[in-house]
């Protein structure tokens, strides 16, 4: 493949105090692809998804050394603006936070963020993201009413199109469909596959037919280590590692 | 289960309904007596007139004074300390997020704090104001309420915006809002019924206590004009009408503790009605 690397990560390493979560991350993200990261629970997937939008700032318990580059600035560099930066990613998380305010603020939100400032452009993009996350039809006579009063599935779709709101170049997605049913886990991930065209998605699951269904890049992680990386078709039908072949046999311990 | 258990079981049970009812049974006596004894002194005249000369010897007149004064330095009290009040809160759980010792120990200081008698914060507030030179007023009975009701006010913001969960901070972080926007437009918005308990409980802290006026606001018959004029408190007003030996008197000293307690119900009732209502916009879990 001669796809551009959107998202370069080079000796990432994260510790809790004495315990180190991460250890020494290489890995190079595609651009424009699906990008999945594999793995037990507990082995540093959420840690490593945080990391690439500093959210781990948060956790005054954890040390991140190393490099993350985004379309080659250094985002870890303190000088960076981290507000900017968290701007050009949407995170969806394993089950939804909607805001507490009502589902047209939801996505306005971003957009005032955003620097959105003429109410009728903020309406017609209102629409067309709640329109984007399949979910206009839905509330388009509830906009008033608190995000709250949402179905789970229907939370979720509308962080996605809050999310997608604040018009990020990368998707993050930490289990996003864990908590939903499968109907609504199945508006995600084909949700995923349109969006791919113009994002670059990064997607954690431990959920292996998710990951063959909807990935085109895997990255195999077991106990805050990357153990093999690469096209969807090479690491399920030819894994090299046999920590990998035993996860995806499903015969791990 | 064996015998014993059974019996243990029982104990156990047999205290825990005595320890409720005994303490429920004390508030209803209180209560009762409070109604009991106000409602026959209770008129239109008390509720509406300041004291005529002679009142505390049983001539006419209310206590009026007494009812504004107290509403006039509650409402002036808990709009201070909730502005002060709610920025301190809010910097303790969104900035100092990093910075947990130190959160702990500012927690740690305010539980202090929230400990010491009002008593002290009226001597406190006399020092305050000979210093500043001030008289007994009732800006002085303000500030010094605002000190004796800040630890309630912040330490149960705080404890309720502690609830907001870290996701919610994650999800507001992520669409690129920084400190500020996270505080006040998502954490207040998210907390917004707890942080109305948290006022009306700080409003009756400050309408109910005497100590912390007893030098500061002062007391006088005259209805309450500047702010640097003594004021009349309802806790006061009870505690001279008393202290007199006519039993009349004393009988209105009664119907004032009930005027304060319907005060407090009254904004107790109205503070759940609120509490409902934005309930609804908070996440639900």
């Amino acid at each position: 493949m001669t796809d551009n690397k959107k998202i370069q990560i080079s000796d990432l390493n994260v510790f809790a105090g004495k315990f180190q979560i991460l250890k020494n991350i290489n890995i190079e993200l595609p651009e424009n692809k699906i990008t999945v990261i594999l793995g037990p629970s507990g082995c540093g997937k959420t840690t490593l998804l945080k990391c690439m939008n500093r959210l781990t700032d948060l956790y005054p318990e954890l040390k991140v050394t190393g490099d993350i580059r985004i379309s080659g600035n250094n985002i870890l560099a303190a000088r960076e603006d981290i507000y900017k930066l968290r701007q050009n990613m949407g995170l969806l998380s394993q089950r939804p936070y909607p805001l507490p305010m009502t589902i047209y603020n939801n996505i306005a939100y971003g957009l005032k963020l955003r620097g959105v400032k003429k109410r009728r452009e903020i309406h017609k993009l209102v629409v067309h993201y709640l329109q984007q996350a399949n979910l206009w039809e839905e509330v388009r006579t509830r906009l008033r009413e608190p995000a709250s009063r949402l179905s789970i599935g229907q939370q979720q779709r509308l962080c996605l199109a809050r999310g997608l709101a604040v018009s990020p170049g990368i998707i993050l997605a930490d289990e996003p469909t864990s908590a939903l049913d499968p109907i609504s886990s199945q508006y995600i991930e084909q949700k995923f596959l349109e969006l791919k065209n113009d994002y670059t998605i990064v997607l954690v699951t431990h959920v292996l037919r998710q990951a063959r269904r909807i990935a085109d890049y895997v990255v195999f992680m077991y106990l805050g280590e990357v153990i093999e990386q690469g096209d969807v078709h090479e690491v399920f039908e030819n894994p090299k590692m046999e920590k990998t072949k035993l996860y995806l046999g499903g015969t791990f311990n | 289960m064996t015998l014993g258990q059974k019996i243990e079981e029982k104990i156990f049970k047999v205290l825990m309904i005595i320890a409720t009812y005994f303490i429920l049974a004390v508030l209803a006596v209180i209560i009762y007596s409070i109604f009991e004894k106000g409602v026959k002194a209770l008129s239109w005249e008390i509720l509406t007139q300041i004291p005529k000369g002679g009142y505390y010897y049983g001539k006419g007149g209310g206590i009026l004074n007494a009812i504004l004064g107290s509403l006039c330095l509650a409402f002036g009290a808990t709009l201070l300390a909730f502005l002060i009040g709610l920025p301190v809160a809010l910097y303790i759980n969104v900035f100092l997020i990093r910075w947990k010792k130190v959160v702990a120990f500012i927690r740690f200081l305010l539980d202090l704090i929230w400990g010491i008698p009002s008593i002290v914060y009226g001597a406190f507030g006399f020092t305050m104001m000979i210093y500043l030179g001030l008289q007994t007023s009732l800006l002085a009975g303000i500030i010094t309420v605002t000190l004796f009701i800040l630890p309630i006010m912040i330490r149960s913001m705080d404890e309720i915006l502690r609830t907001v969960p870290y996701g919610l901070m994650e999800a507001s972080y992520s669409l690129g809002s920084n400190k500020s926007e996270t505080a006040f437009k998502i954490f207040t918005r998210q907390t917004i019924s707890g942080i109305i308990t948290a006022i009306l409980l700080s409003f009756g802290r400050a309408i109910g206590d005497a100590a912390s006026v007893l030098f500061t606001a002062g007391y006088t018959d005259h209805l309450p004009n500047s702010l640097l004029e003594p004021v009349a408190t309802l806790p006061l007003s009870i505690f001279f009408q008393l202290s007199s030996p006519v039993p009349a008197v004393q009988d209105r000293a009664y119907a004032s503790a009930l005027v304060l307690t319907m005060i407090i119900l009254i904004v107790s009732l109205f503070s759940r009605g609120l509490g409902k209502r934005y309930h609804k916009t908070k996440i639900n879990f």
